[in-house]
Order: structure tokens, then C-alpha cells, then sequence
């Protein structure tokens, strides 16, 4: 079935607090890696599928969490109404960057989100009476879902674990359909999939700016749940990580996308107890995947089991067959 | 020969690519229901005039109407929703897509999905998928590739990967499909295969435009041949008046036609 992947990840996001209630790595890891999860399976929409590389995604996250925050703690706005308002606000810019920046191809494409990465970096530190500056943003109330307060980590865990479910589910849906066929089309031969009509350019700009929403609304739950933020999250850095955890889990892939993210947020939280080796680990785990999986994590590893119980299936039926022949002799 | 409308009038084309000119003011007119071949040496300008065709070059000067229809200055995808198909002498196959799903691209004109119904996956939308799904197997079919349709497009042998094109093309229900160098590459046994098939897109009602070096191929499937030479038209014609033109003769064909005969 299409989305028999899907039930079973669900089913474990669900039982993990189960069989680990309270547990510290569960529920704050657990959060933290889910806001990874939303933020990569966007990312892998743009990346894996249509193709185009955005190192500026940081960006995107950034404006959907101080879109919450602002709203929220300066115009007394409740939460859903902000984040509703974050995501047609940051949709509306990616749809105007997009105009420009997708006429340019590979590298020039990089270069360009990355300039609007760093633009909006540069604002959120600058712009010290909207956004605190560097010192960030601070007070943001709780997120209210129609009455039920999210206040603690368990119901945290919750919210974003059903976040992360509904993206992925978008996600799946999107790449099996008209739409994502189209998508694969145009990074496979854009002037092939001009001559089927479609609308490169507009299929490019749609999926961009989807991409950016999935970061906006990330950014959001991300602003409710810290209470704070400040402009180091949203720097260069995460723009670089989030393309590693699409590329580490696996290239168009929506659960090698989530896999990579959740990797990579697990191996940050287990190298803490290295700390200055972290990095040195961290980048070194990071070489190895992609010299020994380069397909990354999850499509390497599901193709490395299905292959091997392809072969095995298939030297039980040889020595089936032989039998079978010796017997006929 | 009976009257049948003219699909396709090329009216003075001429491309220029700095000095050269691929083109120098070809004209001529495909009537609607046949097979039109194209032929000429390397270089005569038969691939450029079907990029020309497709949107991917803009003419320097002249006329493209189809069915009427001025295609100059359209965009290829606008091109295409008017109800032209090509391949491409170059595979261009979406080797990251299996067979069905190529051929699904091939149906996208045909479907209405968007983003949004497609991200929420509504009923109407899991309805159309199936309605796809039944047109790529119908082009499948066609072309004899109904066994291969889960197969991944860049595992097929070469001669399978030509035929996927043409279901590809199919798909999308042109009135005018462009061949390119269909039978390249392509050994005797699916030299004759392709025959068959080109009959049969003829005979659904498709109208052909056929650029082939493969004489015996040509000569035997076309109804009417352009013959280009150094950008311009050389002599059009039935087979047999193409065959017996002294310039084509002089110019390209030679031995070619005695093959043929």
C-alpha cells in the first residue's frame, strides 16, 4: 500500500512516549527532531525533486518564527491567527524572490538563496526595535489550539509530532501525483518536460514557495515551543545543515529527508558528551555516510536490505530449480 | 488523393545562428492525417526546425501556423497544450521515473490535479490518478511496452527506451507528433516493429512528421517527403516522385535509393 511507511512511522512516533514516558531524550530530542523533520521534507521537495538548491532555508524558518513572535508578544495576537499570517506573509515573499532567482541554474541558484539567507540574517539582527537584535526576542506567550494550553514538553511532543505526520503525509502525497511527477520531470530534462507542457518555471516557483511554507510554519511551532529566540538560529549554519540532513538521509526521498533529520539531531545530542571533539566526530560520521552510502542514510540502507533479500529469495529458487532438474534427470 | 486540411503550413522559415544560417526560408505544408517525412544530410537543418516548431528556438523570420495557430514566440509548454508531441534524438527520458510514470508525464495536459488537491489528495484527484494511469497504460499498449511498465526508464535497453518515448509522446493525445531519428540506433527486428507501430499512431488519427536517415524505413511508411539540403528545401513529394528527382539524386540519396527499391 502507498502509505503503509507512513502508518508504520506514525505508530512508533506515537508509542515512543509510551514505552519511555518522561524520558528527557523522547520528548525534548523528540521535539527538537521533528522541527528538523518538517523542515527537511520541505527542503527535499525543492531539492530532491525539482531539483534546485536553496542554502538560504534558514531564512524561511527565521521569518515564520519572528512573524509568530512579533505578532504575538507586540499586537497581543493569538498564536494560530500569527502563524496563519507568518505563513502568507513568508509565501508571499518566496513567490517574489522566486521571480529572479529561479531563472538562474546550479550554482548561480546557491549563490542567490544563499545572498537572501544572509539578507535576512543581517535583518534580524539589525532591525534591533522589531526583533530585539541580537539579543532576540523573548516572552512568547504559549501556543493555545481553541482553549488547550501547550505548556509542557509531553504536549509539545504531541503537537509537533503531528505536525511533522502532516507533513510528511503532504509531502507524500504531493510527489505521487500530477504535481510531483512534474516536479521529477523537470529535473530530469526541463526542456522533456516543457515538450509534455509543463510549466517549468511555474512548476519551480510553486514548489519554492511550498518549501518555504513548510519552514514558516516549523518556525513558528519552534518560536511557541522555545519561548525565545534570537537571530543565531536562523543563521548560515542551519541554512548548510538542513541541505546536510536532506542530503545525508537520502536525495528525493520524503522519509529519507525525515530520516537525515532525525540522524543528525540525534548525533548533535550524543556528541555533546565528546564536547570538543564534536565537531571533529560530527564531520567525520558525516564523510563516512557519504563515501560508504551515497545515496544517504535511508535510501542506501533500504536498498542494501531489499537487495539482499532479493538475492536471497532468488538462491533459494536456483537451488529449487536445480533439485527440480536433477530430479527430471 | 483525397482533400484533406492542412495541419501544419511553414511559411518562409529562416533561423540564423550568428552567420549561419540552419534555415534559409523552408516552406511547405503537412496535410492532417499522414505520415510527412523529412530527410536530408547532416546538418540540412532537420532537427533545428523541429526546435524551431517546439519554442525552443525563436525563428529569425518567417511563419509557423498550426491548424491556423501562429506558434512563433509561444512558449514550448504552450506549444505542446496546442496538441504537438515530439521525441528527441537524444533520449530525454526521465530516468529517475519508472516506464508508467514517463508515460503519466506524457498524460499531464490530461489532468486537471493542483497543487493543493494533490497535497490533500482528494478524492477527485484519486480519482483522476486512476483515469491517468489508464491512459499510459492505453499509449503502452499501443506501443507494446505494457510488460515493462514498472520497470525503471534508465534500465531499459536502448531500443525499449526509443519506444517509451513514443508512448511518452502519445500520452498526451497529439494531433501532431515529431519523430526524431526513430529508428537510430534501432536493429532490423525493431526497425520493423517501428513500422507497425508508425502505422498505427497514423491509423489512431495522429498526424506524423518523421525525421529519418534510415531510406528503406522512410520510403516505405511515408505518404508525402520534404527534402532539405544546406537549410533550404531541396524537392517534396510522393516517395516514388522523390526517388526519381535527379537533384535528390545528385544531391543525397545515391545508393540510398536503389536500397530502397
Amino acid at each position: 500500500m502507498r502509505l503503509t511507511g507512513f502508518f508504520i512511522f506514525a505508530a512508533s512516533v506515537a508509542l515512543l512516549p509510551v514505552l519511555f514516558p518522561d524520558n528527557y531524550f523522547v520528548t525534548v530530542v523528540g521535539i527538537a527532531a521533528g522541527l528538523h523533520v518538517i523542515l527537511a521534507v520541505g527542503l527535499n521537495l525543492l531539492i530532491g525533486y525539482a531539483g534546485q538548491i536553496s542554502l538560504g532555508h534558514a531564512a524561511f524558518f527565521g521569518m515564520g518564527a519572528y512573524a509568530s513572535a512579533i505578532l504575538t508578544t507586540r499586537f497581543d495576537w493569538p498564536g494560530l491567527l500569527a502563524m496563519l499570517v507568518g505563513l502568507l506573509v513568508t509565501g508571499t515573499i518566496a513567490w517574489l524572490l522566486a521571480q529572479p532567482i529561479l531563472r538562474l541554474r546550479g550554482h548561480y541558484l546557491a549563490m542567490a538563496t544563499l545572498g537572501f539567507g544572509v539578507i535576512v540574517h543581517v535583518i534580524l539582527v539589525q532591525a534591533t526595535h522589531w526583533t530585539g537584535g541580537p539579543d532576540g526576542l523573548g516572552e512568547i506567550p504559549a501556543l493555545s489550539l481553541l482553549g488547550w494550553i501547550v505548556d509542557d514538553d509531553q504536549r509539545w511532543y504531541g503537537v509537533i509530532a503531528a505536525a511533522m505526520l502532516l507533513s510528511i503525509w503532504l509531502s507524500l502525497n504531493l510527489v505521487d501525483s500530477r504535481i510531483g511527477r512534474a516536479l521529477r520531470a523537470v529535473r530530469g530534462s526541463e526542456f522533456a518536460a516543457e515538450m509534455m507542457g509543463i510549466d517549468a518555471t511555474r512548476a519551480k516557483t510553486q514548489i519554492f514557495v511550498v518549501s518555504a511554507l513548510f519552514a514558516a510554519f516549523a518556525g513558528s511551532l519552534f518560536a511557541h515551543q522555545q519561548a525565545f529566540i534570537s537571530p543565531d538560529s536562523f543563521s548560515l549554519m542551519i541554512s548548510v545543515e538542513l541541505v546536510t540532513m536532506v542530503v545525508l538521509g537520502g536525495i528525493a526521498s520524503t522519509f529519507g529527508a525525515a530520516c537525515g533529520a532525525i540522524a543528525l539531531t540525534l548525533l548533535h545530542e550524543s556528541l555533546v558528551v565528546f564536547e570538543d571533539y564534536e565537531l571533529l566526530i560530527h564531520g567525520a560520521l558525516l564523510m563516512a555516510v557519504m563515501i560508504f552510502l551515497p545515496q544517504g542514510l535511508f535510501v542506501g540502507l533500504t536498498q542494501g536490505v531489499r537487495r539482499r533479500w532479493i538475492s536471497r529469495i532468488a538462491s533459494r529458487q536456483d537451488m529449487k530449480g536445480e533439485r527440480n532438474s536433477t530430479v527430471q534427470q | 488523393m483525397t482533400h484533406s486540411s492542412i495541419l501544419l503550413a511553414v511559411e518562409a522559415l529562416e533561423q540564423s545562428f550568428g552567420g549561419v544560417m540552419a534555415l534559409a526560408g523552408v516552406s511547405f505544408q503537412t496535410p492532417e492525417n499522414l505520415i510527412y517525412a523529412i530527410i536530408g544530410p547532416n546538418g540540412a537543418g532537420k532537427t533545428t526546425l523541429f526546435n524551431v516548431l517546439c519554442g525552443f528556438y525563436q525563428p529569425t523570420a518567417g511563419h509557423l501556423r498550426f491548424d491556423g495557430q501562429e506558434l512563433r514566440g509561444l512558449p514550448s509548454h504552450r506549444i505542446a497544450a496546442l496538441g504537438i508531441a515530439r521525441t528527441f534524438q537524444n533520449l530525454q527520458l526521465f530516468f529517475n521515473m519508472t516506464v508508467l510514470e514517463n508515460v503519466m508525464v506524457g498524460c499531464h495536459l490530461r489532468g486537471r490535479t493542483s497543487l493543493l488537491a494533490a497535497a490533500l489528495r482528494l478524492p477527485k484527484v484519486r480519482h483522476e490518478e486512476r483515469r491517468l494511469r489508464q491512459w499510459a497504460g492505453e499509449a503502452l499498449e499501443l506501443c507494446e511496452l505494457s510488460s515493462h511498465a514498472e520497470r525503471s526508464a534508465g534500465a531499459l535497453p536502448y531500443g525499449l527506451m526509443k519506444r517509451v518515448e513514443i508512448a511518452r509522446a502519445l500520452a498526451a493525445k497529439p494531433r501532431l507528433l515529431l519523430l526524431d531519428e526513430p529508428a537510430a540506433g534501432l536493429n532490423d527486428t525493431e526497425t520493423m516493429a517501428l513500422r507497425d507501430l508508425l502505422s498505427r499512431i497514423r491509423a489512431a488519427g495522429v498526424t506524423i512528421l518523421l525525421v529519418e536517415h534510415h531510406m528503406p524505413l522512410v520510403m516505405s511508411v511515408s505518404d508525402r517527403l520534404l527534402v532539405l539540403d544546406y537549410g533550404s528545401v531541396l524537392a517534396e513529394g510522393a516517395p516514388a516522385e522523390i526517388q526519381a528527382n535527379p537533384r535528390v539524386i545528385a544531391a543525397y540519396l545515391g545508393g540510398a535509393v536503389q536500397y530502397a527499391i
